[in-house]
């Protein structure tokens, strides 16, 4: 990872080359991913079917963007799943206290969900940066208060989005699509476009890698750490809201189980996308690859029909290590 | 030990007959009801059961107090336990969070001569339990069996199981095994957690993989929803119906309206508490004999008895 170290100016020549194959190797693992899919079911292979599949993997690809920039940068946010079942709670409570089906409630409550994510992702960054916590331990008592609070506002139930005129008004932003792409994948792509235009070319981006690869470095090299820490949380929290404004419309509600175990995902998606879990790499179209991976290996799962019900996490454990394998060894080969 | 088959309703209303003997000798009992705290539907269901019921019998009966405390988890019920002891109470009725945890504690209680009663998940030791009542969950798959059985006569069914347990276990096999010999052939399972999410996932890929799905046994309410969704994106009309379980009110209520999609449901009620509850008074402000077993029926709800499961004011 020697061209990770530091981000100033590296050789421009050998980077280059270097970073196109660690950043293909991801869509390489998705590929033989797509071909084994044909091989175990060719109904596989339909243009609904992988719509869908990508459709799905929106909330997780998502929230994964922000949780490249934590982890870039030396952090951890385990909150993420919890954030977005409280955010999609207080959203659909807020439509559903201001009623009627208006594009200008809508908006209202889009603007609530926002406010709401950014603010939980600054509460975590400001015990991160300001109360020096681990943020492993900060994030694992947020997800605790998040879920709980969920919890306690729909009294152990469900939170339903009740006016059906709006629940039918705001459908189509998950089940919608312009020229024939859906929505949710517009967002995914606008989200890692910027995603990407902020990690790699402006000086915040820089400094994310920077703090993540070595923060006594950077702080010497005149860093705001804390500043800039503290941002990558407030993005990973407008990444939730994100996700959660095209999570909303799909079911119309949120649950205590809303989000379960989200956070792994997105980890999980962050990793097999060539972020390096310690911080010091961020790779956003990677990331983006990763939660496709993941959504494609649970729907193989049903695909496949020789796989036992009780198996199934084990197989898709395995895949998603040998995905792994395959993606190092491609590295290794440069 | 006397095995006795009852519906809630007879229970309640065997209880109502009772209470005209508390009028004329005013008794003090304080009943002590320890449950889960609220963290999925269903236990949100036996929360607003649980203290309903609790206003319901403290008014029936003058000298009657009921404290309902509900904990997060198996090692705060115990502890629970342990303080509602120190009040001093006549009767326990415990739902527990698991058998093993709570077999200990719920012994101890019992050593002080308390009236316990255990609802849904049974102790290691059944001798510590006065009272059992519980929900049937083979019942729960065989009445969903039947049901397909009577109603579809023959077609393909996809199957959503729930979390990898026992209750999830005796349910799909009996499920299966009432359809035996039958036209109705399980054609695909997959589990789907309890969850909406995930269900509306899975029914996404059923939908692409198979192209003729004559109906689903959703086998959980929460589940239903979620793949209602998904059968509506898809615009496929071969699905003629869906069956939920559990008795969500949101589902009882699509029920009522006659919603072709939804004729039915499969009840494993959260009142079970209520009638726990009902059974463990009736006990101290009656003569008529209340230890034993008692196995609520998994009702099969239709368009004709939905009233009867529909609580518009609970969360579930």
């Amino acid at each position: 990872m020697t061209e990770n170290a530091i981000p100033t100016t590296p050789p421009p020549e050998r980077r280059r080359f270097a970073f196109d194959l660690r950043a293909a190797s991801p869509f390489i693992a998705l590929l033989a991913l797509i071909l084994l899919g044909a091989v175990v079911n060719p109904d596989f292979l339909t243009a609904s079917n992988l719509t869908n599949v990508v459709t799905r993997s929106a909330f997780i690809a998502i929230i994964a963007v922000g949780a490249t920039f934590v982890i870039a940068g030396g952090g951890l946010d385990l909150s993420v799943g919890s954030m977005a079942a409280f955010t999609a709670g207080l959203m659909i409570l807020t439509l559903n206290k201001l009623g009627g089906a208006e594009t200008s409630t809508l908006l209202m409550a889009m603007g609530v969900a926002l406010m709401v994510s950014a603010a939980c992702g600054l509460f975590n960054g400001l015990f991160v940066t300001i109360g020096k916590i681990e943020p492993f331990i900060v994030t694992l008592g947020t997800m605790g208060i998040f879920r709980s609070l969920v919890i306690f506002l729909a009294a152990g139930g469900t939170i339903t989005l009740r006016d059906s005129g709006m629940r039918e008004m705001y459908r189509p932003i998950y089940f919608g699509s312009v020229l024939g792409i859906p929505i949710p994948v517009l967002a995914i792509l606008a989200v890692a476009g910027l995603g990407a235009l902020l990690l790699y070319k402006t000086p915040f981006g820089r400094h994310v890698v920077a703090i993540g690869s070595n923060e006594d470095v950077a702080r010497y090299s005149g860093v705001p750490i804390n500043r800039v820490r503290l941002l990558t949380y407030v993005i990973q929290g407008v990444c939730v809201g994100i996700a959660v404004l095209i999570y909303v419309p799909r079911l119309g509600s949120a649950t205590p189980t809303t989000g379960l175990l989200w956070e792994l995902q997105a980890i999980t998606a962050v990793v097999i996308g060539g972020t390096a879990l310690r911080g010091g790499v961020g790779r956003i179209w990677g990331t983006v690859a990763g939660a496709v991976i993941l959504e494609l290996v649970a729907n193989i799962m049903v695909f496949s029909n020789f796989v036992s019900e009780y198996l199934v996490g084990a197989v898709q454990g395995s895949i998603i290590i040998i995905a792994m394998l395959v993606q190092r060894s491609l590295q290794r080969a440069r | 030990m006397k095995h006795v088959i009852l519906k809630s309703l007879a229970v309640a209303g065997l209880a109502a007959g009772l209470s005209s003997a508390a009028f004329a000798q005013p008794k003090t009992v304080t009943i002590a009801v320890s449950i889960p705290a609220a963290t999925h539907g269903w236990t949100g269901g036996v929360v607003y059961h649980a203290e309903e019921t609790a206003k319901q019998l403290e008014k029936l009966h003058p000298g009657l107090k009921v404290i309902v405390k509900t904990s997060p988890d198996g090692a705060a019920q115990a502890n629970a336990l342990e303080d509602l002891m120190a009040q001093k109470v006549d009767a326990l009725v415990v739902l527990p969070f698991n058998s093993d945890e709570l077999t200990n504690p719920a012994r101890e209680v019992k050593k002080r001569g308390t009236f316990i009663t255990v609802v849904d998940r049974g102790l290691k030791d059944a001798s510590i339990q006065d009272i059992y009542v519980a929900g049937n969950n083979p019942e729960f798959g065989r009445v969903a069996g039947k049901y397909f059985v009577d109603n579809l006569k023959q077609g393909n069914v996809v199957v959503f199981r729930g979390i990898p347990t026992v209750i999830d276990e005796e349910r799909v096999t009996n499920f299966e095994k009432a359809l035996e010999g039958s036209g109705v052939k399980v054609i695909d399972k997959q589990y789907a957690n309890w969850n909406r999410d995930d269900a509306f996932r899975v029914m996404q890929d059923y939908l692409a993989k198979h192209p003729k799905i004559d109906a689903v046994w959703a086998s959980d309410d929460d589940m239903a929803l979620g793949i209602m969704e998904a059968i509506r994106q898809s615009k496929r009309e071969d699905i003629k119906f869906v069956l939920g379980g559990a008795g969500m009110k949101d589902m009882i209520k699509k029920v009522m309206d006659g919603d072709k999609m939804i004729p039915a449901d499969v009840s494993y009620p959260p009142a079970m508490i209520a009638t726990a509850m009902n059974v463990t008074a009736a006990h101290f402000y009656g003569s008529a004999p209340m230890r034993g077993t008692y196995v609520l029926n998994a009702q099969l709800i239709t368009k004709d008895n939905a009233k009867d499961h529909y609580f518009p004011n609970s969360p579930f």
